[in-house]
Formats: structure tokens, sequence, C-alpha cells
């Protein structure tokens, strides 16, 4: 992991909404698209168009923190904490 | 003006109309030859004189993109209502059903999405007051 990858992980949390949905895909792995907006707006009471979710997803994707597989030809994603860990044991922790 | 039916488009009429009664349990309302293809309308044996369904052959150009497009984001075509859905997602389960959703709270509902075979999803809902 370097700095560009620190970054990327920095970036993807440095958002509410972002922080909203890695908490949720934790809960409950292997959403649609669909799933990730309807949670959303089942639990905050404010729609996220399906366009802001996409991108939020891709931050998340770059970062390394969401893995997308396919249950029969829908995209599901998933949380994958590794980087997180690795983020810690490479920076943060040197000031914890 | 009353809605007196709405359609999904599927990929196959004959496989459409198997799942949508065999499986799900609706029943036929309507079955006309039309050439090609059917006037195939469903109702719901709960609600025999409601709103018909009609299983519309997907054939124009621009259905198949949009429909694949509907399914890669979990989207579903159209919704229904069941008392309990608990138990409505075991038993489609057990017959071989697949779902992009288990089941979920949302707000006032608890839904699930499934694949109907023939190029959609559903989504199948439970107003929890009821």
């Amino acid at each position: 992991m370097n700095d560009d990858d620190l970054d990327h992980i920095f970036k993807a949390l440095g958002d509410p909404t972002r922080r909203k949905i890695i908490d949720r895909l934790r809960e409950r792995p292997g959403q649609s698209l669909f799933e990730i907006c309807a949670l959303f707006f089942a639990e905050n009471g404010m729609a996220l168009s399906r366009q802001a979710v996409t991108q939020h997803i891709d931050m998340l994707q770059k970062a390394g923190l969401v893995r997308v597989e396919w249950s029969g030809r829908t995209r599901i994603h998933s949380l994958d904490p590794g980087p997180l860990r690795e983020a810690v044991d490479l920076w943060l922790r040197n000031h914890l | 003006m009353r809605i007196y039916v709405t359609s999904v488009l599927v990929d196959d009429q004959s496989k459409a109309l198997d799942f949508y009664t065999r499986v799900l349990g609706f029943k036929v309302k309507h079955d006309i030859p039309m050439g090609e293809h059917r006037w195939l309308t469903v109702v719901s044996p709960e609600n025999p004189e409601g709103t018909e369904l009609l299983l519309e052959p997907s054939e124009h150009p621009a259905a198949k993109p949009f429909k694949t497009a509907l399914v890669e984001d979990g989207i579903p075509a159209t919704s229904f209502q069941v008392d309990d859905i608990d138990s409505e997602y075991e038993r489609l389960v057990s017959l071989g059903v697949s779902f992009t959703q288990k089941p979920m709270d949302a707000g006032p509902v608890r839904m699930v999405v499934l694949d109907d075979t023939c190029g959609n999803l559903i989504q199948l809902i439970q107003m929890k007051s009821s």
C-alpha cells in the first residue's frame, strides 16, 4: 500500500454518505444499487439519486473498500475492510 | 378513468405464464392469440376482478437494453403486495426462485426482490401496519 492508496482510502472516508454506506454494507453484505438506495432512504428519510450512489460506490471501490460481484445479472456490493486495517497499520497507528 | 391493466415485458410468454401462475400463484384472465404472440393477462386469485397484469412480449429493440440495465442495478420492474412476506419468501425459495434481495425493512414496508426468469426483477412488499 502506497501514499496513493492511502489517499483513496481517506478520501473515500471523508464523506458522511459514504461512511453510512460502509456501515450498512457491514450490517448487510451483498447489496444491489437499488437496495443501497432503498436502505439509505429508509434509514435517513432522504433520497439519494442513483447517480449519486453510483459515484460514491465508485470512490469506495477505488479505495478497495467495496467489492462488486454478480448475482445472476445483478451487480452486488460488499464491504472489504482489509484496506482499512492496512491503513491503520501503515499510518494511523503511529498516532494512536 | 380506471387502471385495468399494467404490464411486465417478458422474454418468453410461455415461460412467463408458468412462472407467474405456477410459481407466483396468479390465475390466467385472458389468453387471446394475436399472431405471433398472445394477449396474455393474469390476476390475483385474491382479487380476480382486480387490475390485470399483462405478460407483454419484450419485442421492441429498446426493451432488451432497458431491462438489462434495470436488472444490473437491482431495480424491480414492478411490485406486488403480500400479507406475510417472510412466509412467502420461504415458499418461493423452496420452489427454487432466486432473490437479489432478501427480506429487508425499509420504512413502512418489508420487501424482497426476486428474479422472474423472464428478464425482470420483481419486488414483493408487505405493509408493516397490515
